[in-house]
Parts: structure tokens; C-alpha cells; sequence
């Protein structure tokens, strides 16, 4: 065992990576997603309120129970529109029609 | 001609406060008519920051509601003649702010000061829109840490939009202020560095306030700091940034974490 190493001083532990950068990446992709939605309206909102309005034309219907759902998927996203009609609609169709 | 300017950030607790009060005073110090005006109905702390808790009388809501008149609510400053404080209310809801009743107290103010500058909540709701509404001039400030970065960004976007300058095919002129500012933790690459955030957010830099103890001593007294020491290093820098915001030209300091030679040799004697 050398002397030297009585001077040599101990490691120091392993300082953490600057997480700055990686702050600053993950602002950058998250700011470029949300700054591309902002101004828009809501879709959804939209679809539902116009699908609403073309259905009730012809049916009267509860607007509680109209569902629109958009899933987002890797390849393809899927619109799903789910609209509970009440029994006996038939009458106000028969007079339109 | 009087300018309107909405200190915000979206984020609660980054120094919006702080900064209207040490701002204000700067500017008044400049020999400027300043008014700084609470937006936070219901969380009112201006008047706590500028020392003037015990002289409120009225408040805003009072004066949009026509309960007082502008000058009765209006406290003047004990230290600086041209400073003025309009206080928040502390008791009533927020929904007694209304756009129009805003506006109204907000053209009389430009009618007697040069400098109206509103103190705006956190978050982005009713109170936070009011507060920007009429604005010719906003300040973002800013911590460099990403939630705060997130919401600034968001907030230039409300400014961009929902202003009476936006909706008139005009624009705000904005300014992003960074404060607790660390330069030992920034050195060590733990806080995103100020060109960083400059480059996310693509707004011109007001100014960078280093967290400090003097700011918080200065709170603690009721007194901007830019009054309470104005040689330390955080109200130099608010000193500096009041300039650019009347148009001058004063070199950037970014804060550095070195202390003076005389400073460490006197502190290490002491040690």
C-alpha cells in the first residue's frame, strides 16, 4: 500500500446528470401538442351538439342521452355515437315523412 | 398616455405579487403616476406586500359596483407620493367582477395615472381573464421549472386571444420575467437555463430576479423590496427591468452564484 493514497482523496460520489435538458425536451414535445389543439374547438362538443340537432329533426330525443366517444387508436381512431331513442318515436317520423 | 400593464402567470406562487409590488415602486421611484391594482378576489395580498393592510377601506369591487368612488378606495403609498394601491375584496365572490364594470374603472384610472399595473390571480378563470383583459402590456413571470413553463406558455396563448388588443387585430406587447432564479443550481445543470426557456416561450426577457432572502424580508415588513433594500441584487434587478419597460436600454445580468472578492474575503475572516 503506497503513502500516496493516504493523500489521494476518496472518490466522490457520481454527481446526478443535469436534468435540465431533459426538462426542456419534454416541454418542447408537450408545448408543440398543445400549442396545435389551442384556438380549436372542442370536437367532441361539436359533433355531438350537430349530430344532436340533424336527430332531433326527425325524433324527439333526450339530449342526455346521446354519447359520443372518440377513441384514439395507434392506427385508426374510432368515432362511436350511441343515441337512446325513445319507444313509440314513430309517430312524429310517420308526420314529417 | 397611460398603459395598462397585467402582471400573470398562470402558475400560483412564482412571484406575481411580489414582482407588482417591487415594479410599481420602481417605476414610481422613475417619478412615474403608478396604480397597482388587485385582481385576486377574495385571496387579496398586495396590500399585505405593499404595507397597507390597515388603511383599506374600499376596494374594487366596491368601486365597480358604485358603493365608493375611485378616489375613496384609492390608498396612497407612505413612502413614495406618485405610488397608489387599488385593493381587492377580501369578502365578496369573484362573480361581482364584471367586464364591463373592469372597464369602466380601468379608464378612469388611465384618465390620472401613467402606469396601471394589474396584479393577476392564479390559474386561468374568471379573475385572471379580467385581469388581462384591457392590458397594452403583460408580464409573464416565470420559475425555470417546467410547470411553471408549461403555464406561462399557456398563458401567452389567452394573451394572444382573449384581450381587447387580440380581439382588435392588435397585440399585446409581452415580456417574461424569471424569477427564483438559482445560479448555483443552474450552474450545476439541475434548472432549465434561460435561453432555454426563452427559446420555448419566444418572448422577449424582461428581466431575471435571483431567489433571495431579501425578497421574503422584504414581504415580511410590507415594503417592495425595491424600497426595502434596493441595493441587493433582486431589486437591482427589478430596478433594471422597470427601465427596460420604460423603453431603455440596460445590459442583461444573468445572476451569477460568485460572490465579490472583498465579499469572500470578509466572509471567510468572519468564519
Amino acid at each position: 500500500m503506497s503513502i500516496f493514497r493516504l493523500f489521494a482523496s476518496r472518490p466522490a460520489p457520481a454527481p446526478a446528470p443535469p436534468s435540465a435538458p431533459i426538462a426542456r425536451e419534454r416541454l418542447q414535445i408537450l408545448l408543440a401538442h398543445e400549442r396545435s389543439l389551442r384556438g380549436q374547438p372542442d370536437l367532441l362538443m361539436l359533433l355531438r351538439e350537430e349530430i344532436l340537432a340533424v336527430v332531433s329533426r326527425h325524433v324527439t330525443l333526450d339530449p342526455e342521452k346521446v354519447m359520443v366517444r372518440m377513441e384514439r387508436g395507434r392506427n385508426v381512431s374510432t368515432l362511436e355515437v350511441d343515441i337512446e331513442l325513445p319507444n313509440g318515436f314513430e309517430p312524429k317520423l310517420a308526420a314529417t315523412g | 398616455m397611460a398603459k395598462v400593464l397585467v402582471v400573470t402567470s398562470g402558475k400560483g406562487g412564482v412571484g406575481k405579487t411580489t414582482s407588482t409590488a417591487a415594479l410599481g415602486a420602481a417605476l414610481a421611484q422613475n417619478g412615474k403616476k403608478v396604480v397597482v391594482v388587485d385582481f385576486d378576489i377574495g385571496l387579496r395580498n398586495l396590500d399585505l406586500v405593499m404595507g397597507a393592510e390597515r388603511r383599506v377601506v374600499f376596494d374594487l369591487i366596491n368601486v365597480v359596483q358604485g358603493v365608493a368612488k375611485l378616489s375613496q378606495a384609492l390608498i396612497r403609498d407612505k413612502r413614495l407620493e406618485t405610488l397608489w394601491l387599488l385593493p381587492a375584496s377580501q369578502t365578496r365572490d369573484k362573480e361581482a367582477l364584471t367586464e364591463e364594470g373592469v372597464g369602466r374603472v380601468i379608464s378612469e384610472l388611465r384618465e390620472t395615472f401613467d402606469w396601471i399595473i394589474c396584479d393577476s390571480p392564479a390559474g386561468i378563470e374568471r379573475g385572471a381573464m379580467l385581469a388581462m383583459r384591457y392590458a397594452d402590456e403583460a408580464i409573464i413571470v416565470t420559475n425555470p421549472e417546467v410547470s411553471s413553463v408549461r403555464d406561462s406558455d399557456r398563458i401567452i396563448g389567452m394573451l394572444d386571444a382573449k384581450t381587447v388588443k387580440a380581439e382588435s387585430g392588435e397585440r399585446v406587447n409581452k415580456h417574461v420575467l424569471i424569477t427564483r432564479y438559482d445560479p448555483a443550481r443552474a450552474a450545476r445543470g439541475e434548472m432549465i437555463s434561460i435561453d432555454d426557456m426563452l427559446e420555448i416561450l419566444a418572448t422577449p426577457l424582461l428581466g431575471i430576479i435571483p431567489e433571495s432572502q431579501d425578497v421574503l424580508r422584504a414581504s415580511n415588513v410590507g415594503s417592495p423590496v425595491t424600497l426595502n433594500s434596493p441595493a441587493s441584487a433582486p431589486a437591482r434587478a427589478y430596478s433594471e427591468a422597470a427601465r427596460r419597460l420604460l423603453g431603455e436600454t440596460v445590459d442583461m445580468m444573468v445572476p451569477s452564484g460568485r460572490k465579490g472578492l472583498i465579499k469572500l474575503l470578509l466572509g471567510r475572516r468572519a468564519a
